[in-house]
């Protein structure tokens, strides 16, 4: 079966280009008094530029390991990690995440907050070009007339909002994404959705999104990586998903191969 | 309109009238009333029955040291002198009255005198500067010091002393608190360093602050013109109060939430940026809760303080009046303890709604 999906899967256009992202030997021990604690090991993982990968798994099985590390905000026990041809060594805003939990600043407007990371990026520029990117990208996740609300005045999913617009407005390589809807309803958690590949669309960032919602995965997604349950956590398989960008929910639940798709995760998850 | 004054009154701690204002605006009546009783009748109901309660007990204790006196006259002097001594106590003349706790009438005898004594020395002031106004002009001229008003201070003056020693005292212990708290706060090695001076330092008594900084400024300031006891006393509560702030400060800056050191990485701010754009704002709510305990610790050690290192104040007053053994000396101390009471409860409201609007801030998130 995997060899049939991959075969109608195999995407001529995205084989072609550069690497972007590349996970080399990783592995990650956490010590414990009873030993080392054996997370992530010998796993090898490689992302090229202007993809949309998203990693399964389930809970425990290390993808947030995986993603911090890739972050530079969770030290590197083994291996390498290479963005962009460049081994990392600490976090930067060339790769810019989306927590779990929005973590705005919670005492500064939806602006402010995206200006914090805006002035770290853009040193040079004005503050009105600044400003202007800002509101550019607040404005693109639905937040034009919010820029001057505070973060506590804000709903959970606009916070979310805020996140994605703070992320993208870093232009970073690689956008990180840790399970970034998994705190918000089901219907905000659509809507969002919505509003990060039609963003993502326009700017085709290498992004990386952690999720254990398999439609999510295949929704956002040009491939799917599912990874192993821990300790000693790696790659387990991969699923390329071809649909067509940009995307529409409605297609692609109609999609006659949705379904097989959504099977083949579902089946490595339950074994 | 109604929101935003309820909305105020929370702020500054006047919560207790929210009820009453629904009440007026005719708000589910029988629910507002009712509340309006348990948040503001019934505290006062209670201070009611406190009063009564002190009142009854003024009397008996007045009674038994009457009591006493008549005895004591009997057996020493025989009959007739009890019989004196027994009409010279209910004729209310000075010479003979019991001494003892002073009822609740008398207290407030005290408080009309107080007040009229601090009416009179404002005249009294105000005449002494129409006096000298002229000869102050010509000395500024001449480049000499004003000539200021020496007489005895009122009651009122002394509580505004108290409170510039307790402001000053306050600002030392955020000056040197808040500046510590974050350094320690910063680094998990020096916290540890510093962990048992502090807790060794801390339940140290106001006293022996008072007399470790006496030894300290006797030495040090030898300019006769600098207030001496002032300086002592302000530093004294400062250092007495400002153990709160630096625990309470270093633990805002130590506990700062993860995802927000996250966000820092990785937009990668600068040290300085980091502590004044993220964890100094994110600390803010527990600073001004330390200060908060800074200021109501400051304002209890204040009087013992005064009282000690004889510097003029509320603390001196009580002293100076227990000393002083007049007729109506127990019910000034008295009147000086509901307003130190008072005081102390105002400045903390003032600190509560300050600490209210900072984890405002902070919301839910």
């Amino acid at each position: 079966m995997t060899t049939q999906l991959q075969e109608i899967a195999y995407s001529p256009e995205i084989a072609t280009k550069p690497e972007m992202l590349v996970c080399k030997d990783l592995r990650k021990v956490y010590p414990t008094p009873k030993g080392d604690y054996v997370v992530l090991d010998d796993l090898q993982l490689s992302i090229k530029k202007g993809e949309f990968v998203s990693i399964i798994g389930h809970s425990g099985c290390g993808k947030s390991t995986l993603l911090t590390m890739i972050a530079g905000l969770n030290e590197i026990s083994g291996g390498q990690i290479i963005v962009d041809h460049e081994p990392i060594r600490d976090a930067g805003p060339d790769r810019a995440v989306v927590f779990q939990s929005p973590s705005l600043l919670s005492w500064l407007t939806a602006l402010q907050n995206v200006m914090i990371g805006v002035k770290q990026v853009f040193p040079g520029a004005s503050k009105a070009q600044k400003e202007e990117i800002c509101k550019y990208y607040l404005d693109k996740v639905g937040l034009g007339n919010d820029f001057h609300k505070r973060a506590t005045d804000l709903s959970q999913g606009m916070q979310q909002r805020v996140g994605i617009a703070r992320a993208f407005a870093l232009k970073p390589k690689v956008l990180l994404l840790d399970e970034p809807f998994g705190m918000l309803d089901s219907l905000t958690r659509g809507e969002l959705q919505d509003v990060l590949l039609e963003i993502w669309q326009k700017e085709k960032i290498t992004a990386v999104a952690i999720t254990h919602d398999v439609d999510e995965s295949i929704f956002l997604a040009d491939r799917v990586i599912m990874m192993t349950s821990g300790p000693y956590a790696k790659i387990g398989d991969e699923l390329e998903i071809p649909f067509e960008r940009p995307r529409n929910r409605k297609d692609v639940l109609e999609h006659p191969d949705y379904y097989d798709y959504r099977a083949y995760l579902l089946n490595f998850l339950n074994h | 309109m109604k929101d935003k004054s309820i909305k105020t009154l929370r702020m500054i701690g006047l919560g207790f009238l929210e009820p009453l204002i629904r009440l007026f605006s005719g708000e589910e009546p029988s629910k507002n009333g009712k509340l309006f009783f348990t948040k503001a009748l019934l505290p006062l109901l209670s201070i009611i029955l406190f009063v009564v309660i002190w009142h009854a007990g003024a009397t008996a204790l007045y009674n038994s040291e009457a009591s006493v006196r008549i005895e004591k006259a009997r057996a020493e002097q025989g009959e007739e002198a009890a019989i004196a001594m027994q009409e010279c106590i209910e004729s209310g003349d000075v010479s003979c009255q019991p001494n003892t706790l002073p009822s609740p009438k008398q207290v407030f005898g005290a408080f009309q005198a107080l007040w009229q004594d601090h009416k009179s020395i404002s005249e009294k002031k105000a005449e002494f500067k129409d006096k000298v106004s002229a000869t102050n002009e010509q000395r500024e001229a001449q480049g000499l010091d004003p000539i200021t008003y020496t007489g005895r201070p009122s009651f009122l003056d002394q509580i505004g002393t108290s409170l510039k020693t307790v402001a000053a005292g306050c600002l030392l212990a955020m000056l040197i608190a808040v500046p510590i708290g974050i350094i320690i706060g910063l680094s998990e090695s020096l916290r540890t360093a510093m962990n048992w001076l502090i807790q060794i330092l801390k339940p140290v008594s106001p006293v022996v602050w008072l007399l470790l900084v006496f030894m300290i400024v006797k030495t040090v300031i030898t300019d006769p013109s600098l207030d001496k006891s002032f300086i002592i006393s302000f530093i004294s509560v400062g250092l007495c109060a400002m153990w709160a702030t630096l625990v309470n400060t270093s633990l805002g800056v130590s506990t700062v939430d993860k995802d927000y050191i996250n966000v820092a990485k990785v937009l990668k701010l600068s040290i300085g940026q980091n502590i004044f754009k993220i964890i100094l704002p994110a600390s803010l709510p527990l600073i001004f809760t330390g200060l908060r305990i800074t200021v109501s610790v400051s304002w209890m050690v204040l009087i013992a303080i005064e009282l000690l290192a004889q510097s003029p104040g509320l603390g001196s007053f009580v002293w100076e009046e227990f000393q002083n053994g007049a007729n109506d000396s127990n019910a000034k101390i008295i009147v000086a303890m509901f307003v130190i009471g008072i005081i102390g409860f105002l400045l903390d409201r003032i600190m509560l709604s300050v600490q209210n609007m900072m984890s405002f801030n902070k919301g839910m998130a």
